[in-house]
């Protein structure tokens, strides 16, 4: 495998209602990804982007991303309706067919335009569930009643994660009224505007570029069954099997993908994490959460923890889908 | 050095107006399809990439995560490639690249789209830009403006564009996957239709159709083991410019003339027209043909490409014939139309065309545009590697 390194990273997060369009919003954060890798914009090799049709409410809004990237005149350029984690991905897979040495990879996420609880049924299956119109909440409430049926976790231990990253008291938490059973307003996240952009570089180019280089020592993603009937949702077969690929372990910092507080427990037993790892310093999903651009800001903040070298290495997770369906797992390593 | 990589299995829907079938039914008919061609099963199966058209166009959202399981993708890496109508080129492309990056040996590439589900005239409306109202008038009204600008430029006659679609439409009668078939077929049954965008009439215009397409894609190993001969993939390219940039030329894109470029660079071709022997082009309206084949370097700019027309090269028997199949005007689930590009190219140079096969054919191009033909995805592939 070629040696691709995060030369590059930016976010901008706001759980206030972002006034602009997604193009105003991504702007100023690919700017800053650029700068901060020492290259041009014209030197850099490929784009691939992320983001939803159905978030911002249109066909086709990926196209008017390109005027975020300087696609002018001509660019190398992909799109995934995924989060930008898998964008990533794309980028890292061309870099190691080794054509190009360099991409952009940016996310938006502007969830605030919509009412994402009556929109994200829509990626449920169409025939049997999404008439339901099930509230993700719900959904994930199960599966958070799945741990505690199996004596995997109680809610306190779910007060305990939310208590950690909202800096509250868990036992006050807990007093709180449910969501959705035995969910709480502050085991959820709140809705979020954003946008992350990630500057990937690829061999020597990699040594050249300022700063403590953050190596990718390994990714890996894989999807479990649709229907949540066919999987056991107290683990994470998917997590693990990434896990197992990317040569995840021996970390001090995850930056986690955790949409709800009780998945921080699947998932560290999934990653197998014991309690000397930092979970989520930069406060994870619970304090900001812009859609499609959350897994992709995993990797960037495990970057620049390395990046500042408050760690030498670290695992980044981003998920997809109602309980997890879909992970990805990232490991990095400073030089 | 990047693996080299090879088209083993191929399989295509009964493209139609309405399948009375699943969404997972559709894509998993394909996939099968491509899988019972390259005699390999699920387990073999490394890796799958998904590519559609706007979710908003069937109304699932992410539909990766439903298709999971009819896809085969369960417990293995998945991707979703959203690129408007070139995203089946820009899916086989990344399922190639996931070869050549010698990350997976086996790799499925699966489009779709199940039109009658939504409206696509509708879908692709928008309206997002600032101080224009939605023009409201489909693919069809936006493209006819550029297909005047070049009947212009080009100084073409006006039977060009029914000459095309009456082309079209009797490959299709070859094609045993193709929606529209029109028995008995006449050139004047094309020019009497209704004129929908002028130039543009009703027989000249793509269909909205139910549709899927699947690809197997490996390395060489894969390709020595397959029972069927393999399509080499030549080259891939894509390209993508803003669709608004003030002085774009719209009937003649940059992205297209950059992408056709990178690929004849990669395969050593020096004379696309001499050197690639039939072409599958994104031909949605029929003025298109012209159009790409200049765009695509294969004809001279401004009056190349209706002169090949006019001249019958790009018939089924001409020295370069385009869409064999029938073309996008014969099918079109928009997901799955630039796949279906990609795969018909590569059925030519494993001879497995039946009735539309072009006699020898060793290299074929696979061509889809989308948006606003501002985003091109192209490969070349060969009955031998280079």
């Amino acid at each position: 495998m070629r040696d691709v390194a995060i030369a590059g990273y930016a976010a901008s997060v706001s759980t206030e209602p972002y006034a602009g369009n997604e193009i105003e919003l991504v702007m100023p954060v690919v700017a800053d990804a650029v700068a901060a890798s020492g290259l041009a914009r014209d030197e850099i090799g490929i784009t691939v982007a992320a983001s939803s049709d159905f978030l911002v409410g249109q066909a086709f809004a990926f196209v008017r991303g390109l005027d975020a990237v300087g696609a002018y005149p001509v660019i190398d350029d992909s799109h995934l309706d995924m989060d930008g984690a898998w964008a990533l991905y794309e980028a890292w897979v061309r870099l190691q067919v080794g054509d190009v040495d360099s991409a952009l990879v940016y996310a938006i996420g502007k969830t605030s335009a919509g009412r994402l609880h009556e929109l994200m049924p829509l990626s449920y299956d169409p025939y049997y569930v999404a008439p339901l119109s099930p509230d993700p909440r719900a959904l994930a409430a199960l599966q958070a009643r799945c741990l505690i049926d199996a004596g995997v976790a109680s809610e306190r231990d779910f007060a305990d994660v939310a208590a950690r990253v909202h800096g509250a008291d868990a036992l006050e938490l807990l007093r709180a009224p449910y969501v959705a059973s035995p969910l709480r307003a502050h085991d959820c996240p709140p809705v979020t505007d954003g946008a992350a952009a990630v500057v990937l570089v690829a061999g020597d180019a990699a040594r050249r570029a300022p700063g403590r280089a953050v190596w990718i020592r390994g990714i890996d993603h894989r999807v479990e069954p649709h229907a949540l009937g066919a999987r056991d949702l107290t683990r994470a077969p998917s997590v693990e099997r990434a896990a197992h690929e990317a040569g995840a372990g021996d970390v001090s910092i995850a930056e986690l993908h955790t949409q709800y507080a009780h998945e921080e427990i699947v998932l560290r037993r999934a990653l197998g994490l014991d309690d000397h790892v930092a979970i989520n310093p930069s406060g994870g999903p619970l304090r900001a959460n812009p859609v499609m651009a959350t897994g992709l800001i995993r990797i960037g903040e495990a970057a620049a923890n390395i990046a500042a070298a408050r760690a030498d290495r670290a695992v980044a997770h981003a998920g997809a889908g109602a309980c997890l369906q879909q992970n990805l797992v990232c490991v990095l390593e400073g030089a | 050095m990047p693996s080299p990589c090879a088209i083993v299995g191929i399989g295509q829907t009964e493209h139609a107006r309405c399948r009375k079938l699943s969404i997972a039914e559709l894509a998993r008919e394909a996939a099968e399809r491509a899988l019972s061609d390259a005699e390999l099963t699920w387990a073999d199966i490394d890796a799958v990439v998904l590519g559609k058209t706007p979710d908003v166009f069937d109304g699932v959202m992410f539909p990766e995560l439903y298709l999971a399981d009819a896809i085969g993708a369960v417990g293995k890496p998945l991707m979703r490639i959203s690129t408007a109508g070139s995203v089946g080129g820009h899916t086989a492309i990344q399922a190639a690249q996931l070869v050549r990056a010698r990350i997976h040996r086996r790799v499925l590439a699966v489009a779709y789209t199940k039109e009658s589900e939504g409206d696509i005239n509708w879908a692709v409306q928008g309206g997002g830009i600032p101080f224009v109202s939605p023009f409201v008038a489909g693919p069809g009204g936006y493209f006819c403006l550029h297909i005047r600008d070049y009947i212009r430029r080009a100084d073409a006659p006006g039977h060009i564009g029914v000459q095309v679609a009456y082309k079209d439409r009797r490959n299709a009668l070859r094609n045993p996957h193709a929606h529209v078939r029109i028995e008995g077929i006449t050139r004047e049954q094309v020019a009497e239709s209704p004129m929908l965008w002028d130039p543009v009439r009703y027989l000249e215009t793509c269909p909205s159709s139910d549709g899927a397409c699947a690809m197997v894609l490996t390395d060489e190993r894969g390709a020595a083991a397959s029972p069927r001969r393999p399509a080499w993939v030549l080259a891939t390219a894509v390209r993508t410019e803003p669709a608004t940039a003030p002085g774009r030329d719209h009937a003649n894109p940059l992205a297209g003339i950059e992408c056709a470029k990178a690929i004849y660079a990669q395969a050593g071709i020096a004379d696309p027209r001499r050197e690639v022997d039939v072409a599958e082009m994104y031909v949605p309206f029929s003025w298109h043909e012209p159009m790409w084949l200049e765009n695509m370097l294969v004809a001279d700019t401004n009056g190349g490409g209706w002169r090949m027309v006019d001249s019958g090269a790009t018939e089924l028997g001409g020295d370069f014939p385009v869409n064999p199949s029938g073309g996008v005007l014969s099918a079109n689930p928009t997901g799955a139309t630039g796949m279906i590009r990609f795969a018909e190219a590569a059925m030519q140079v494993r001879g497995q065309a039946g009735e539309h096969q072009v006699d020898g054919a060793r290299v074929a191009l696979g061509h889809a545009q989308g948006g606003a033909a501002s985003y091109v995805a192209a490969w070349l592939v060969g009955s031998q590697r280079r």
